[in-house]
Formats: structure tokens, sequence, C-alpha cells
């Protein structure tokens, strides 16, 4: 019989059964505060954002008439006489990635209440991001300057170009900035021990938004750098 | 572990006690439900007067020297988004959603009730921005709800200018709205229900919300990137979806871009959204129909799971809107499968309807009213798109008023049915008091009847190759004079919808006061909505403590039991024979 009123999971059994006991009981679904799940399902949406910008690239990228522009030659440095294509956009997306680790040890430092060296750590991640958007702005004015790359137009070839280049990396760049804020002021809070009775949880669902947008980087950097 | 916030507290909210705290910035569900949704139905009430001047123009051409070619776009625009989008979507997941969740999951209040009051303000400007572009130069967009470029932002079509920009940028302030409340619809049903609540355990209405809701966190990102790439294309001259083009005898500078682009985009968020004010009203419908017929709700768990079945599937057939937007053959017969596969769960819910009626003990309430009257369009409306759903005959049907016929049959007037159905059956719920009867069945009558005298010729008139978006027919071979008679009767029969639509207001504000007082739980209900100690729920909604659940939500007139309902927090008794096993069994 169904009777029996209390149905709560203790979210311990592993596997089929465990995932059928956690669906099947009252209260929650899920084992985590109500921030982090709604993080994980805002990012599921945001997930489609990009994967339709993307897709609207591809689509533009094999439908437009003219060619399209020499994309290893836009995207090299000269340096010193030197020409190394893709210098920058290493450079960029080594930081991001670096960025991505102190993030991974800030959460844990969070879950072990030092709450020094977690603030520490997310100040070092905000100011690795915030590097990564500088870059991307002087990459950005590289290509509009020297190259003279327009959101409507190039002197090298397809107008697409420029429009899906700016659009996509923009709307990257504006997520990284947005998490540059917000991990400041939780780094913050977390100094001034706001968090000590509730719990570090925050510094996780700070973590699970960064390390979204380092993810989305990989995918950018793949169709627009390497394609 | 369990993790502890407002809607979890042991101890009681307190209420906040200034007028603004209360009413205006507020974060009480509750309120912001009845903030959601005497917005919409404001707007809503515009978007009927427009169909009404469009109605006018149809019925009796060259009379009223006010409306020329070009408004006559900008009411049909107008009139389609909002009716879609600012209505429907807003008053089903920002009102009823809103109102719902908390009440029958049995939480205190939403997740993250100051996100939610966002959510609201945001909707509120969404508005605002909306409403404005009919005070600009050049007046609102007059693209079709649809709005395809590269028409949309091209000059010969009204509004081309600020009136299409302000349209996307309401739409983009509109999406954020929407995420903002349906992150929190989500992790509520999730993570926030009472002890003994289970997922199974949730009434239809819930589970409805809940499915239309994640459809709309994934679906809406494509109407948002798609409003951002016109906006590029129509601010600083990119050529997402603009092709080179001679416009009024001009070359432009667009080149490359493609409009067959933007229709995938627009549709893949079009269709869904079909089903993201489909779904709710199913679930609320459901429910209206088991209490006033006294019965348990015929397969829950089939209902549940064709619930979620039509949401998964309704991601899966977008480019059924695309048949004539040459097509691959291949893409046609693959779209037009998942389309005809889409009608099997679709066609379960009917019958599960349907076979709740049989044999109830129904009574003829005026929310039952509505909910009979629901099938019956949902199931007209529904069989003309099995017609729709199929290449060879769509082509020749495409853009004319078959289309418009079927399409207010399916998701104008059958989700407006299940809104008044909801309305007449939860406001005493609201505001402690019950709507008119006599009124409430007079409104019924010719909202209903008045629906099939609209709808039905129309779907005449496209057999005939009346196109829609006309200004006006004009003289073809192929259009008999005689149709022009029948635009007439539909324009008559538009007017007294709209007027008795009135009477609902009506009976909506004088019984705010002088209806007849409801009591608690009037319809004499299981779900724990009706069991909150004061009615209406004050803030907190359920006083000191949280209530326990016992039972699922529909055990009506079990066998053997005192009353024909069994609340759902009364305890299970010794012996009793339990319909809910007895339903998880089958
Ligand atoms: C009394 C109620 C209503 C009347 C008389 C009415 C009438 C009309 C008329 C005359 C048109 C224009 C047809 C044309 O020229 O192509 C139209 C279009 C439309 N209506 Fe309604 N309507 C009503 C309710 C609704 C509702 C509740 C919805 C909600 C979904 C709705 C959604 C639409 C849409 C999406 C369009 C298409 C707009 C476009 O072509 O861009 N209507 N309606
Ligand atoms: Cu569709």
């Amino acid at each position: 019989m169904t009777t029996n009123i209390e149905k709560t999971s203790s979210f311990e059994e592993s596997g089929v059964t465990g995932l059928v006991a956690d669906w099947s009981s009252d209260k929650q679904a899920f084992d985590m505060p109500w921030g982090k799940l709604m993080m994980w399902i805002f990012l599921l949406s945001d997930t489609f954002i990009f994967s339709l910008f993307l897709t609207s690239y591809m689509k533009v990228r094999m439908s437009v008439t003219d060619q399209w522009p020499p994309v290893s030659e836009i995207f090299a440095l000269t340096i010193y006489g030197v020409h190394v294509p893709l210098l920058l956009i290493a450079i960029m997306t080594f930081i991001l990635i670096t960025s991505s680790g102190s993030m991974a040890l800030a959460v844990n430092y969070g879950y072990r209440g030092d709450k020094k060296t977690t603030a520490i750590l997310m100040f070092i991640t905000a100011v690795l991001g915030a590097s990564f958007v500088g870059l991307q702005a002087f990459e950005w004015s590289k290509l509009i300057f020297d190259e003279g790359i327009r959101p409507w137009g190039n002197p090298m070839g397809a107008a697409q170009f420029g429009s899906v280049f700016f659009m996509v990396t923009g709307f990257h760049g504006f997520h990284v900035t947005c998490g540059v804020i917000y991990l400041l002021v939780v780094a913050w809070k977390v100094a001034r021990g706001d968090y000590e009775k509730k719990g570090y949880a925050i510094v996780e669902i700070c973590g699970l938004y960064w390390h979204f947008v380092d993810l989305v980087w990989v995918f950018i950097f793949a169709f627009f750098y390497l394609w | 572990m369990q993790h502890v916030a407002i809607a979890d507290q042991v101890d009681e909210l307190h209420d906040p006690t200034s007028f603004i705290t209360k009413y205006i910035w507020s974060q009480d569900h509750k309120v912001i439900a009845i903030q959601y949704g005497s917005t919409a139905i404001f707007v809503g009430l515009i978007a009927l007067a427009l169909s009404g001047l469009m109605r006018l123009q149809l019925g009796f051409p060259d009379t009223f020297d006010f409306i020329d070619p070009s408004s006559y776009l900008q009411f049909v625009t107008m009139h389609g988004m909002i009716m879609v989008v600012y209505l429907l979507t807003a008053l089903l997941l920002g009102g009823f959603g809103n109102y719902m969740i908390p009440l029958m999951c049995g939480a205190r209040d939403m997740v993250f009730p100051y996100l939610n009051m966002l959510s609201f303000w945001f909707y509120f400007v969404s508005v605002l921005i909306l409403l404005a572009s009919f005070f600009v130069p050049g007046g609102p967009t007059g693209a079709g709800w649809t709005l395809y470029p590269p028409q949309a932002i091209l000059n010969g079509t009204p509004g081309y200018d600020w009136g299409i920009i302000l349209m996307l940028v309401s739409l983009a302030v509109f999406v954020i709205a929407f995420t903002m409340g349906g992150l929190n619809y989500v992790t509520t049903v999730l993570q926030a229900r009472t002890s003994g609540m289970t997922l199974m355990r949730m009434p239809l209405t819930v589970w409805a919300i809940f499915v239309a809701t994640i459809l709309g966190l994934l679906a809406f990102p494509a109407l948002l990137v798609s409003a951002i790439m016109m906006l590029l294309d129509k601010l600083i001259g990119t050529s997402f979806f603009m092709p080179a083009l001679v416009s009024l005898g001009e070359n432009l500078d667009y080149t490359g871009g493609s409009p067959v682009l933007f229709q995938h985009l627009f549709w893949f968020f079009g269709h869904p959204e079909v089903y993201i004010v489909a779904l709710p009203a199913f679930g609320m419908v459901s429910d209206v129909i088991s209490v006033h017929a006294r019965k348990n709700i015929f397969g829950y768990r089939m209902m549940v799971w064709a619930i979620v079945a039509i949401g998964a599937l309704s991601f899966v057939v977008w480019a059924h809107h695309m048949y004539v937007s040459v097509m691959h053959p291949a893409f046609g017969f693959f779209f037009a499968t998942t389309t005809l596969i889409i009608a099997v769960p679709t066609a379960i819910k009917v019958y599960n309807w349907v076979l709740t009626l049989w044999k109830g003990n129904i009574h003829l309430t005026v929310p039952m009213l509505f909910a009979i009257g629901f099938i019956f369009t949902f199931t007209h409306g529904g069989l003309t798109g099995l017609f729709l759903g199929n290449v060879t005959i769509d082509l020749p049907l495409s853009d004319t008023y078959f289309v418009v016929a079927h399409f207010h049959m399916v998701m104008g007037v059958s989700p407006v049915m299940v809104l008044f159905a909801a309305i007449y059956h939860w406001y005493p719920l609201m505001t402690g008091r019950m709507l008119d009867e006599g009124l409430g069945k007079l409104h019924f009558w010719v909202t209903f009847l008045g629906t099939y005298a609209i709808y039905l010729p129309m779907h005449y008139l496209g057999f005939l190759g009346v196109p829609r978006r006309y200004f006006a027919m004009g003289t073809t071979d192929f259009i008999p004079a005689s149709a022009q008679d029948l635009n007439a009767s539909i324009t008559i029969a538009a007017l007294i919808v709209g007027a008795a639509q009135m009477i609902f207001i009506y009976n909506v504000i004088v019984s705010l006061r002088h209806g007849k007082k409801a009591g608690k739980n009037p319809w004499r209900a299981t779900s724990l909505e009706w069991q909150t100690p004061d009615v209406p729920p004050h803030h907190g909604n359920w006083g000191p403590e949280l209530p326990k659940v016992y039972r699922w939500a529909y055990d009506y007139s079990v066998p053997g039991a005192k009353d024909d309902f069994i609340p759902q927090t009364q305890p299970v008794l010794e012996g009793e024979q339990s319909e809910e096993a007895e339903a998880m069994r089958k």
C-alpha cells in the first residue's frame, strides 16, 4: 500500500534504484540547494542560446556567396617580424582554462570553510577573467582598426565573417564580464564572512557558471579559429 | 540532507505591512500572480479590440476610412503577438503558474521570491515597450506575428523602423522575464514540495505547467537569438537574414544572408510555444473536469506521460510551418511524420477527458461548461491540424483562412476556454467570493456558440482560397461574391463575442465586493490549494505548519467514504481501498 507519508529519499543509493528512489520521493528530487539546481537549469537554457548562435553561424558560413576570409591569416600576430598564427588566442584560452583551475580550488577551500584562501582564489579567478576580456578588447581593436573588419563588411571576403564573429565573441565576452562581477561580489561576501552560517554552496554555484563559460569558449575557439 | 529556505521555514512568514510592499513590490507569489494576470488581461483586451477592428474592415469593406491597408497589417501583427505571447503565455505561466505551483505543492512561496518579483516587473516593462510602439513615428510593425525578414525591416512594411525595433526589444525583455520566473517554477516543483507530496501525487495542473516551463526555457532562447540577429540587421547593417535585394528600385547594401534561417529559428521557438500555452491548459482542464465530475481523472499516469511526451516531441516538428519555404521533400516527410506522431499522446488526453466524464456525477457549473467547451473546440482544431500536417494538403491551404481557423480553434479559443474555466474555478480561492453563476452561463453560451459562428465559416473561406492577412479580398475568379456575406456574418458574430467578454469583466469586478461568499472549498475539491487555513490564503500560505500529504489529488467518490471527496491532507484509513494505488498499477 502507498499509505505511508514519509517517502523522503536518503540520496544515498546509487545507480538506477537510487535514481528511482530520488525521483519518487517527496520534498525534493535532487540532493542540492535550490540555488545550485537553479543554476544548472539556467545553464541548460543558456546552452540552447549558444548552440543556436553556433548553429546559425554554421548555416551562415555554409550559405554565403562570397569567399570566407582567410581565418588563419586574420588571427595571426606578428611579433618581431615573425608571423605566429593563433598566438593571441592561445594565450587567451590558456588564461581562461587556468582560471577554471583556480575556481575549482576556490570551491574546494570554500567547503573546508577557509574563507581567506577562498576569497583570494576567487579574486585571482576574477583577475584572470578580466584579463581575458582585456585581451579580447585588444583583439577586437586589432581586427577593427588594423584589418578593417566591421560587423557589416570587411575587405577580405564575406561580410558575415565580421557579423558572427563580433556577435558571438561579444556575447561570450559579456558572459565573462558578468562572471567577473559575480565572482567579485561573492568573493567580497565570502571574505566578510557572510556564508559562515549558510555554508559555502554559493562558491560552487559561482564555479558552475564559470566553468560553463569556459566550456563554451572551447567550442567558440574550435568553430571560429580552427575551422 | 535537507536544505532549508523560505518555502520550508517552520515559522510563519510575517505579512509585509506597508501598502507598497504588500501590493506593488510584493514578493508573495499570489500577489505576483494577480499582477501578472491583470496586466495580461489588460493587454489581451487591447488585442481583442484590434481583432474587432480587423473584422469590421473584413466584414464591411470601404465603410471605415480610418482602417487602411497599412493599419490593417499592424492590427494583425499586434493582435497575434499580444494574444500568443503577452496574454496567453503570461497569464498561464506567470499568472496561474505562480498562483498554483506553491499552493498545490504545499510550499510557502516560490524558492526565490525576489527573482519572482523581478520577473513580473520585467514583463511589465516589456508590455510598456510593446505598447509604446503604437505611439512612435510609423506606428507598430506590420510584419505579421511571425516577423519574417526581409520584409519586416524594409521600407514598404508599416512600422519597418521604430515599430519593429520596439517589438524585438520588447520580446527580448519578455524572454528575460520569462526566464526569471521559469527558473523559479521548475526549481520549486523539483525541490520545495511538502512531506508526502511526491511527483506522482502532484495535480496535473502542476505537471503541465512544469513541463511547459521547461519547454519555455529551452524554446525562448531561439526567439532571443533571432531577435538579436534581426536587431543587428536592422540597426548596424549586418546581413544575417538579408539576401542581396532591390527594394523600391534601389539596390540595398545587404548581401548573402538567409531568410530561411530566421524561419527555422522562429519556428524552433514558435512550435514549442504552441505547447507552452496548450499544456497548462491541458493540465488545468484535467483538474477542473475531475472536480466537477466528482471522479478521479482517467489514467493519471498516462496523462503525465502524455504531457512529457508531447513536450519532448514538440521540439522536432517545427518545420511543418515551413512546407511552402522550398524544403527538401525528405525533410517534409520527416516533419510530417513527427507531426502526426504528436497526435497520438494528444488523442490519449482527449480520450481520457471524455472517459473521466463517462458515468461521472457531472455538475454543469460554469467551470465545467467551459471545460466541456474546450474538449469540443480543441478536438475540432486538432483534427484540422492533422490535415495541415500533411505536406500535400498544406501546400494549397497554407496562408489561407483555413489556417486562421485551425490555429484559432486549437491555440486561440481552446486555451482561452480553459482560462475561463480556471478563473471561474479558482476565483473563490483568490478572492473569497463566487462569480455570478447566471452571468457566467450567459458568458459561456455566447462565447462557445459565437466561436463556432466565427471559425467554422472560416474553414470554408479557406477552401475557397481566401488568403490570410489580406486587407480586402478584391475581385478574383475563384472567390464567389457570396463569400462577402459570410465575412459580414463572421464579423457580426465576432463583435457579439467581443461584447460578451465585457460581461465577464463586469462579473469579475463586481463580484470582488458583491459576490456570494465562497467559504472554504466551495467545490469540495481534494487538492492542497483548497486546504489552506485561510481563504484567500495569507502570505506564507499555510499558517504555522506545512500541510502533510497522504494521498493523490483525485480521491473523488471513493466507495465507502463519508464524503464524495477526500482531501490530500487526510490520512489513509485502516482498510481503505486506495484508488491511487489502483491507478498506479495500471
Ligand atoms: C474573438 C476572438 C478573436 C477574433 C475575432 C480574432 C480575429 C482575428 C483576425 C481577423 C485575424 C487576422 C486574419 C488575417 O487577416 O489574416 C487574426 C489573426 C491572428 N489571431 Fe486572432 N482573433 C481572436 C482571438 C485570438 C486568440 C485568443 C488568439 C491566441 C492565440 C489569436 C491569435 C491570432 C494569431 C496568432 C493571428 C495571426 C496573426 C498574423 O497573421 O500575424 N486570436 N485573428
Ligand atoms: Cu507547429
